[in-house]
Parts: structure tokens; sequence; C-alpha cells
């Protein structure tokens, strides 16, 4: 029997120094992960050391499979969830698309595989720094996708991830975005849950009747015809729909037991309370839009921040609720979606999308900043402000701004 | 401390980047230990990948967690308030992967801020190097050669430490040595490193420096062109071709000097460099050919003249060079400019093998790829043996050896 003290110790958390991606290889240890595969390209590949070093170090169990092309990786990893393996798999910008084919097939065999992407910029040019598109191009094709901002946030959301893609309602897999540098490359302070509490909190992957294994003879991916394949969309579409449902259980259970709030899984929100107008994105540029905001808030202007996590599913309705208060909303898209409607980032297209059907329909602005890993800095964030308050007192601004730009 | 507070590492791609990210870990570790908060991180437009290249690691304390995001909101600080140069080349200017022309050491240091450089050299030998400031600032020197602690089979020499122990006496507000002391103790879990990091506090050596104290180049810069301004296409217009050269003797046309790149001129990336005796050159071609970033003016003499802007010091040439001494890799913190060799030649022949001579006889000194791997105390010893240090022999000899290889047993 374990005496009171040994138990608090097993059940207190460490903190460590560590970037997002040693906060996710964290993960992977205690997720205890059974099958890996890698392949470099950076940012991901920062995961993939300190998995290797986890590994080296006898400190993890589990298959560490170089692959010799980013396909591969991504349909080994497939194949061992195919058969129950927990999988953790990663890659960023070119590399994540030359795993396109590999991606397009995952969710259709309800493979729930966690993805890290390190976001990068797609060449050409060839560049280091975030961009959203890497990630964002499989958003039509049945990935749950994720945002983080920090790198506990990190640590949670892999684990959150598990939890979610693994659940029989869902079966999905699910890609955290990481924005390259920002959140890959900076060591901070992080609260390392205690194996145990991870224990309670994520159960063991059952792939049940769909496990493909001797004892369990089934078929998996046969040719369809037109007989069949909208019914096997709809199933997909059906699994998404649960999705939500399933979020919001898993972060319940996540704040019971690792005592960390996330409150509304989907989106953060910052000084919106009483906030006019809002700023809208996703990931690390939370960091210098909260501190314009704090600057703004002190010469008396009610500005706030809608950080959202997960892109998909999209929380249509939470967002219809939540934008519908403010005066103007900018959308600010670390991507770019070249001729779509207002030549706008793919964010702002889906906040108005989600903002038609809303009794009270705000005006949306788009910004894209940020590109290819500049910084999105606090005088952008304050002239992108300043042009809310404009729109809320009736200019109408239906372009799409570039913030940062040489000109 | 009520504020935040940054530091920046500047050191040699690859070679140094654990001993970097070691000292920017162990800040913000140290900073915990007081309640305080803070991020280490590299800057990400670096490529540290590539050897010598020089690059930087960033630490910010904070108070707490809203004033770190408030420092954070830039990713690269623009005003640090130490900054630490681990090896003593770069004092000459950076110019990193990303370009943006040369960066004097100094430039990104508050007023009153520290410079703390890892250097055998004196204050004096420094400010050949380091470019001057309109505002002054501290320059500590904490003894010792380019360490590659961390990097493979290269022992822990204890510089980590030292320089955490040098930025706490510099630098009480933002840390203390107490808290250094626990986070070594913490991290690596070894006294003796706690021990050079102390002797490292007691033994600071600094002095205040005025504006204008340095060198008075000004380091070149360029502004980044519009997009309405830039090729479409991801496109770069090729550099237009070279000429000949005048001989200044015969004053003979002749030769070829290409064209170089005026943006990006990579020397900063030396910590050696060739030094060609023309006596004794037998024309042979080879270092010409195998220069892997085409430095060598042909001259209408038919020499090959090494073009120092260019030159990132590789040694490439002194390996295939077939005659003895012809080429041989010196120390970049022998020289002050990027004059020509093949000029200096030109005005006073006897002059020059005097300089050359002068310049090769610590042969083979090199401040990357040392000769005694991982044996700090032996390098130095044998370095001290044939005068190279020129400052601090008695220090070198005696009580700073005992401390830099207190690790290396
Ligand atoms: S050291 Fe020699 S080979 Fe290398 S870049 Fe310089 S001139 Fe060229
Ligand atoms: S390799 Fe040596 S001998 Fe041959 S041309 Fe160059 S300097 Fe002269």
């Amino acid at each position: 029997m374990a005496t009171v003290r040994e138990r608090e110790v097993a059940l207190a958390d460490k903190e460590e120094l560590i970037s997002g991606s040693e906060a996710i290889a964290v993960a992977c240890k205690l997720a205890d992960v059974d099958v890996i595969t890698a392949y470099p390209i950076r940012p991901y590949d920062t995961v993939m050391q300190y998995v290797a070093k986890l590994v080296a170090n006898g400190e993890m169990d589990c298959e560490y499979i170089v692959a010799e092309s980013e396909h591969s990786q991504f349909e080994i990893v497939k194949h061992a969830s195919a058969v129950g393996a927990r999988v953790f798999v990663g890659s960023s910008g070119v590399g994540w698309m030359y795993a396109f084919e590999a991606l397009t097939v995952t969710p259709a065999l309800r493979i729930p595989m966690v993805a890290m992407v390190g976001n990068r910029a797609l060449d050409d040019p060839g560049a280091f720094g975030v961009e959203h598109n890497d990630a964002l191009a499989v958003r039509d094709l049945g990935w749950m996708l994720v945002w983080v901002d920090t790198a506990q946030e990190a640590l949670d959301v892999a684990l959150l991830a598990w939890r979610i893609a693994e659940d029989r309602r869902v079966f999905l897999p699910c890609a955290i975005g990481c924005d390259g540098a920002f959140l890959t490359h900076s060591q901070s302070l992080v609260k390392i849950p205690a194996q145990e509490k991870v224990n309670e909190f994520l159960p063991r992957y059952n792939r049940g009747d769909l496990t493909l294994h001797p004892d369990n003879p089934i078929t998996v991916a046969p040719q369809a015809n037109e007989d069949w394949v909208m019914e096997i969309r709809k199933q997909n579409d059906a699994a998404m729909r649960r999705a939500p449902g399933v979020i919001r259980e898993a972060y319940a259970d996540l704040e019971r037991i690792f005592g960390r709030r996330y409150g509304n899984p989907f989106f953060e929100e910052y000084e919106t309370d009483d906030a006019e107008v809002v700023l809208f994105g996703m990931g690390t540029m939370s960091m210098p839009v909260k501190v314009a905001i704090r600057k703004m808030r002190k010469e008396g202007k009610k500005v706030g921040f809608v950080r959202l996590r997960w892109f998909r599913p999209f929380p249509t309705e939470l967002i219809q609720a939540t934008l519908s208060r403010f005066q103007a909303v900018g959308v600010v898209d670390r991507d770019y979606s070249f001729g779509s409607p207002y030549f706008s980032g793919v964010l702002a297209n889906e906040v108005r999308t989600a903002l038609y059907g809303a009794e009270r329909r705000p005006p949306v602005v788009g910004f894209i900043s940020g590109l290819g890993g500049r910084e999105v800095t606090v005088p952008n964030v304050r002239g992108m402000t300043d042009m809310l308050f404009r729109a809320a007192s009736g200019e109408r601004l239906t372009d799409t701004y570039w913030i940062g730009l040489r000109e | 401390m009520d504020r935040s507070y940054a530091v920046e590492i500047v050191y040699r791609g690859i070679f140094q980047k654990t001993l970097a990210k070691h000292i920017s870990r162990g800040l913000v570790l140290a900073a915990a230990k007081e309640g305080k908060t803070g991020i280490s991180f590299g800057r990400y437009g670096d490529s540290p990948e590539r050897n010598g290249i020089p690059a930087k690691n960033f630490a910010i304390i904070a108070p707490d967690e809203e004033t770190l995001e408030e420092s954070m909101s830039q990713y690269e600080p623009k005003r640090v308030d130490v900054t630490v140069s681990v090896d003593d080349t770069l004092c000459k200017g950076v110019e990193s992967w990303a370009w943006y022309g040369l960066q004097p050491i100094n430039r990104l240091l508050n007023p009153g801020g520290k410079l703390v450089v890892t250097s055998m050299l004196g204050f004096d030998d420094l400010f050949k190097m380091i470019h001057t400031k309109d505002v002054p600032y501290e320059l500590a020197i904490v003894r010792g050669i380019p360490s590659f602690s961390g990097l493979w089979v290269y022992k822990d020499d204890h510089t980590d430490v030292r320089i955490l122990g040098t930025i706490a006496r510099l630098v009480p507000e933002m840390l203390s040595l107490k808290a250094v002391e626990a986070a070594i103790l913490e991290e690596w879990k070894d006294e003796l490193k706690m021990l050079s990091a102390r002797k490292a506090y007691e033994r600071v050596e600094s002095v205040v420096v005025p504006p204008g104290e340095g060198n008075a180049e000004t380091p070149y810069e360029f502004t980044l062109p519009g997009w309405k301004e830039m090729p479409e296409g991801v496109t770069i217009q090729s550099i237009q071709m070279g000429g000949a050269i005048v001989d200044p003797e015969t004053g003979t046309l002749g030769g070829y000097r290409p064209a170089v790149n005026p943006y990006f001129k990579k020397f900063s990336t030396r910590t050696m460099r060739p030094v060609v005796d023309f006596d004794t050159c037998i024309k042979c071609t080879l270092c010409w050919l195998q220069c892997p970033d085409s430095c060598f003016d042909v001259t209408p003499d038919g020499l090959y003249d090494a073009r120092m802007e260019s030159c990132c010091g590789c040694g490439v040439c002194e390996a295939v060079c077939p005659v003895d001494n012809c080429v041989v890799m010196v120390n970049e913190a022998e020289f002050t400019d990027n004059a020509s060799q093949w000029e200096m030649w030109k005005a006073d022949k006897a002059g020059y093998k005097a300089w050359v001579a002068e310049k090769i006889q610590h042969r083979p000194e090199r401040s990357h790829g040392f000769r005694l791997r991982g044996l700090y105390q032996e390098q130095i010893k044998a370095m001290a043996a044939v005068g190279i240090t020129k400052s601090g022999e008695e220090k070198v000899g005696g009580e700073d050896t005992t401390e830099a290889s207190a690790g290396g047993s």
C-alpha cells in the first residue's frame, strides 16, 4: 500500500522548462503511444528528435519508425492504427502536402490518428516561418483540426486529441496546429501531469469491431461505386457532428482530473465581456494581440479577442452567439485563400458563413497578417483595431487588408 | 525586479548550438528559482546547422507572466540588457542567415547594458573588433577560448555556468548568484559546475566603455524592397559579370574578379582566414577551383587572391594547396580589415613576407576544428606555450585553467 505521502508525490505535477515540441513529445510518452513514424522537416522535426531521445534513453517504449517519405510515414501509422495501436505522427508545410494522398484516405477509414502539424509556409519560396495553409488544406476531408497557443496547451491538447479521436463515437484523425518557431522552438515552464492522472484521463485505445486482426476477419477499404459512396460520406459527417459533444466531455474530464480550466473548449475569449469590437484568430498571435489589448484598454478602447481552438468541427452556433454581441469583428488570417470571396483568408470566410445565419450580423473585416512567420506586432494590432472601430461606426470595409506588408 | 530583462547569446552555428541553449535555459531556470518566469528560444530565422554561421539564442526573464508576454510580443527582442558572445571573432559583427547587413555585436544593447565575451584577448584587442556605440555600456571578459562544450564528444568545460555566474554579478537585479547556483545543482547535479559559476562571479573582469570607443567602421546595411518593386515568380536577378583587374605594379589589365552580392557577404561566418604566400605559390589553380564560395580573384600575374569579404573561412584552400605553408589558416582575431593580400604583396614584397611569417607562426591554432578534441586544458597550455594569448598569460597558466578544466577530467 502506498502511503499518503507517496500518493501525493505520484499525483504531483512536475514543472519543466520545455518547448511546444517537447511538450508534445512528453504527451506521447504519457499517452504510452505504440507506434510513431517520423520523417524530418522543420519545425515538426523537433518533436521527432525529442521522441527519439525519449526512446533512446529508455524512458519510452514504442515502435519508432523513420519512414522514407511523408507518404509512407502517414500510411504506416494508418495501418498500425487499424490493428489497434495508438499512433502519433506529424509533419510541416510541403512535407504534409507530400503525404496528401495518405491524408485523404485516413478519415474515411475512421482512423484516430493524431498528427502534429508544425505550421510552416508552403514552398515556394522555401521558408521556415508559420502559415496555416498547410494544415488547412485538409479542412474539407474529415480531419479534426485544432490550434494551440502555448506549450502547456500543446501538451494538454495532445492528450485530449487521443481521447477524442479514439472515442468510438468519433474515430476520426486529429491534427494539432502548432505555429512554427513561436510555439515549436520556445521553451517555457510547463506543468507535466502525473502519469496516474493521465491514466485516469485517457483510456486504452479500443478499436473493437473495427480492429484488423485474424480473430476479427474484416476487409478494410474495398473499391465502391455510386451505390455506396454517399452513405460512407454521411457516416463521416455523422461522426464529425458527434465530435463536439465528445470534445466537451473530454475537456470537462481534463478539468476534473488535471485541475486546469479551459472554459469553453472551442474558443478562448479575452476581454470580451464589455468589448465593442473584437479580433478573431488562431494560434500564437494571441500573445501580441493580448498585449495590445491591455494597452488599448488603458486608453479606454473596448477591444476583445477571440482565439479559435477547434477549427474542425467548427463551433457554428457558439460563434454566432458570441460574435453577434459585438459591433465589428476583425478576422486575422495567418493564411490566404487566393481568389476566394473578398479575396480573404480561410478563417474570415468561415466566420462570414457562420454569421450569415445569425439574427444580428456585425460587419466582418478580413485581415491577412503574419505570413511566413512575420511577427504580428502591437502596432499592427492597433492598426487593425482602429479599422474595426471605423467599421463599427458604419464605414464599409469590405476588402481584405494585408497588415505588416512592405508596400 | 519590476520589468523584464532580455539576454541574447550570440554563437557559432552548429559548434556552439548546445552551449548557447544551455546558457539561455540556465538563465530561465535560475530566474524560476526566485519566483520569476521566463522563456528561452533561438532566433528561428537563423539556420544554426551551418558551420560557423552567427546565430542567436534569447532568454527573457520577467517578474510575472503578463510582463513576459509584453516582452515576447516581439519575437526577436529589439533591445537587450545583456549580450553574450561565446566566440570573440563574433565581435567583428554578425550577418545572420536572414539578411540584414552586418549587425555590430553591441547593436541591441541598452544604454548601460552588458557585453560578455569569452576570449583570451585583452580589452584593447577586442575594441579593434567591436564597433563603437553612442551610449556607454560595460564589457566583461570571461577568459577562455571559443567553447565547443556540448558538441558531440567535446567535454563540458563549464563555459555555460561561468557565463551564468558572470551575468549574476553584472545584473544582480535580474539574477542572484544563489539562484544560479540552485539552478545549476538542479539541472546538472554537479557541485563542481556550481563552484565554477561562483568563481566566475568572484572574478569578473570588466570595463565601462565610453561612447565612441571601438572600431569606427560603418557596418553595411540595406533596406528591403516592397512587394511592387520585387520581381515576380520568386525570381532573383543574377549578379552582373565581373571583369579584369589592373596590376598595380605594371599597369596591365588582366585576370578576372567576379562581381559579388552586395547584400550578403558572409565573412562574419569566418573564425579563421587563409593567409597566402604569393612567393611560393606554383599557380596550380586548386584553391581557385575548390573554394566553395568562389572567393579567389585571378590576378593579372596569374595568382589567386582570396577575397576576404566573401571568404567564410572553411579551410578548403589550405587543405588542397600542394605547397607547404603556402596557404595557412589563421585565427580571424589576428586581423582588423578585409584588405587584399595580393595588393599588400604587390606594394611591398619584403614587408608582406614578414607579415605572413608573423601571422602564421602560431599555426595551426584554430578557433574551430580543435586539434585537441575535448581537451581544453591541453589546448590552452599548448596555446600559452607558443605565446598565442596576448594577455592574461598568468591567468592562462593559473587559476582559470583549473576552472576551465574542472569538468574535463
Ligand atoms: S577558406 Fe579558402 S576555400 Fe574556404 S571560403 Fe575562404 S578562400 Fe574559399
Ligand atoms: S593551391 Fe596553393 S599553390 Fe595552388 S594556386 Fe592556390 S595558393 Fe597557389
